[in-house]
């Protein structure tokens, strides 16, 4: 559904993007997760055709970015991270402007957008005006004017960005609904781990501009290395041969009195581990969260080297202009 | 072929419906705007035209009734190109980009909105004039027609010149100021106050290439029969300069930076 290959933006001399690739399958729920300023909204700006990217390429439903831009606005629903919807106007008013944007012929409109104001339960609302709309009202109100006219792929930048937990479920429920009943893709940006093991197929991972990895959730969690044990030390804590001797473990990491042990089958493997560790505090022990394989994947760019927000970015095209 | 070409031409009238009425609902809704605006104009009517009308001057007619045709194209100018404005707010929103990423071109957003900011200056003319009945100004069929279409061509000229400033401006406040500079030029150098048959060689070459000049001359032509130029040179120097604004600001659009 999207192919993308090589992919290089450049502000100035910082590179938003550098040397991307990846493809995203039909009816799958893509997410893209990355650090801020990772690129992730550059990507999808340069795949809806508002950005174009310096040197590489994309196709869309078969359309090229660059050379098919009206194809592809065609084929795309897109769901931007600010609120797009004309607060003013009504949620129908604001569905019926983009239905005449999108030529969904006379015929059809009407039918269409009760179809979506239903699929996202507004139809109540519809004659609101959206600034009495909940942020999660808001949120869903673009996301059926995303599938007004019946796209290929819908994007969906952070799009629980400021609800609350309720209001987040309640949008998981009708993402998940909206890939069975109108046969999209979905490529989907998120800061929440768990809406992303929830909700998506596959995950790539964008830190600097690079996809770094590309896999299923849990394929992603049983790459961390198993079940992560940590065991407290009241005094020095053992050498590393302590516990990388048992060949069910498979990585160690010592911080000051602390182990780190990844190991396979905590339930059958942990009396064999402590049994001849001598004073220890407390053991803790977790299942590997996309959280874990975020933190790790992002490493230093998460807490230091690439500044929040992705300043960067702005500075660069600040500086451009 | 035909029916292809009849298909496209109808989904981009659709859209252009779409721009306007988006534009017009939200000028229905927010009325304290069309009150504020509606505010400046009448406010010079009366005071400057009953002020200076007091002191007696050598103009052929009541100076109230002299710059009622330059207080109706204040109105348009104001309004026309604040109106530009507004585009720098649908980027603060993302409206922009979600208009920008439906497949409508450059050019149709840019003629829809146009259309938008020339209605909002077309409702404004429209009660000045009903205040100029009081007033003693005469209109008949031919002269409403005639003021009714300069007032639509002119709003048309300078919404795109707000647009096209809007489309280079990426700050409200920014905005606000620079075309400070225009408005006010655009307003004092029109001969909107005063007549400019007898101007300094340098203040009359100044009204020469202001646009608004002609828009003046025209209504005053149309109504008091005082025109410095004929009302179809008027008009023409009117269209060429609309034309060319036009152009330009499609031009400014279409390489607008979309995000």
């Amino acid at each position: 559904m999207i192919i993308v290959k090589n992919l290089v933006k450049k502000y100035g001399d910082f590179y938003a993007l550098n040397g991307l690739s990846f493809e995203v399958n039909e009816n799958e729920i893509f997410g893209l997760l990355g650090p801020n300023g990772a690129g992730k909204t550059t990507l999808i700006h340069i795949l809806a055709t508002l950005l174009k990217p310096t040197t590489g390429g994309a196709v869309v439903n078969g359309y090229d970015v660059l050379h098919n831009a009206t194809k592809v606005r065609k084929s795309i629903g897109v769901v931007f991270q600010a609120p797009s919807s004309d607060d003013i106007l009504t949620g129908y008013e604001n569905l019926k402007i983009h239905a005449l944007l999108y030529g969904i012929p006379r015929g059809t409109r009407e039918k269409r957008i009760s179809e979506v104001l239903k699929l996202v339960g507004l139809e109540g609302r519809k004659n609101d005006q959206v600034k009495k709309y909940s942020g999660g009202m808001r949120r869903r109100l673009e996301i059926a004017r995303g599938l007004l006219h019946h796209p290929k792929v819908l994007f969906l930048d952070e799009p629980t960005l400021g609800l609350d937990p309720q209001s987040r479920e309640s949008m998981w429920t009708y993402i998940k609904e909206i890939v069975t009943e109108e046969k999209v893709t979905i490529i989907l940006t998120t800061h929440y781990m768990e809406e992303a093991d929830l909700l998506c197929d596959r995950i790539g991972f964008i830190s600097n501009g690079k996809i770094i990895a590309l896999n299923s959730p849990s394929n992603l969690k049983q790459e961390m290395g198993g079940d992560i044990v940590k065991i407290n030390f009241i005094g020095d804590i053992p050498s590393t041969e302590t516990f990388t001797r048992f060949d069910f473990v498979h990585k160690v990491e010592l911080e000051k009195n602390t182990a780190i042990v990844y190991m396979d089958e905590v339930n059958s493997n942990m009396h064999s581990l402590i049994k001849d560790l001598k004073g220890v505090r407390t053991i803790d022990y977790k299942k590997p969260t996309l959280n874990d394989v975020f933190l790790r994947l992002s490493g230093g760019s998460l807490s230091g080297d690439s500044p929040e927000g992705g300043f960067m970015q702005r500075y660069a095209q600040y500086k451009k202009s | 072929m035909l029916s292809t070409r009849n298909r496209e031409l109808k989904i981009i009238l659709g859209q252009l419906y779409a721009l306007w009425l988006r534009e017009f609902k939200v000028f229905l809704r927010e009325r304290s705007r069309l009150v504020a605006s509606t505010f400046t104009p009448l406010l010079w009517l009366f005071v400057i035209g009953s002020g200076l009308g007091s002191t007696n001057l050598q103009i052929g007619t009541d100076y109230q009734k002299f710059i009622f045709p330059g207080i109706i194209c204040m109105s348009v100018i104001f309004t026309s190109v604040f109106f530009g404005s507004y585009i720098i707010w649908d980027r603060k929103f993302d409206f922009l980009k979600s208009v920008m990423v439906a497949p409508s071109s450059r050019t149709t957003v840019f003629v829809g909105k146009t259309l938008g900011g020339m209605t909002t200056s077309l409702l404004q003319v429209a009660i000045i004039l009903v205040i100029g009945v009081p007033l003693g100004i005469n209109y008949d069929a031919l002269s409403l027609l005639q003021i009714i279409s300069i007032a639509l061509i002119l709003s048309f000229g300078l919404t795109s010149l707000g647009l096209t400033f809007g489309s280079y401006i990426e700050s409200l406040e920014g905005f606000q100021l620079i075309v400070s500079f225009v408005v006010f030029p655009l307003f004092f150098l029109s001969g909107a106050l005063y007549p400019i048959d007898n101007l300094p060689p340098w203040l009359s070459f100044i009204t020469l290439i202001d646009p608004a000049t002609y828009s003046v001359d025209a209504i005053r032509n149309s109504i008091l029969h005082l025109g410095t130029y004929s009302f179809e040179l008027d008009l023409q120097l009117l269209l060429l300069f609309t034309l060319l604004i036009t152009l330009i600001g499609i031009f400014s659009f279409k390489r607008m930076k979309a995000v």
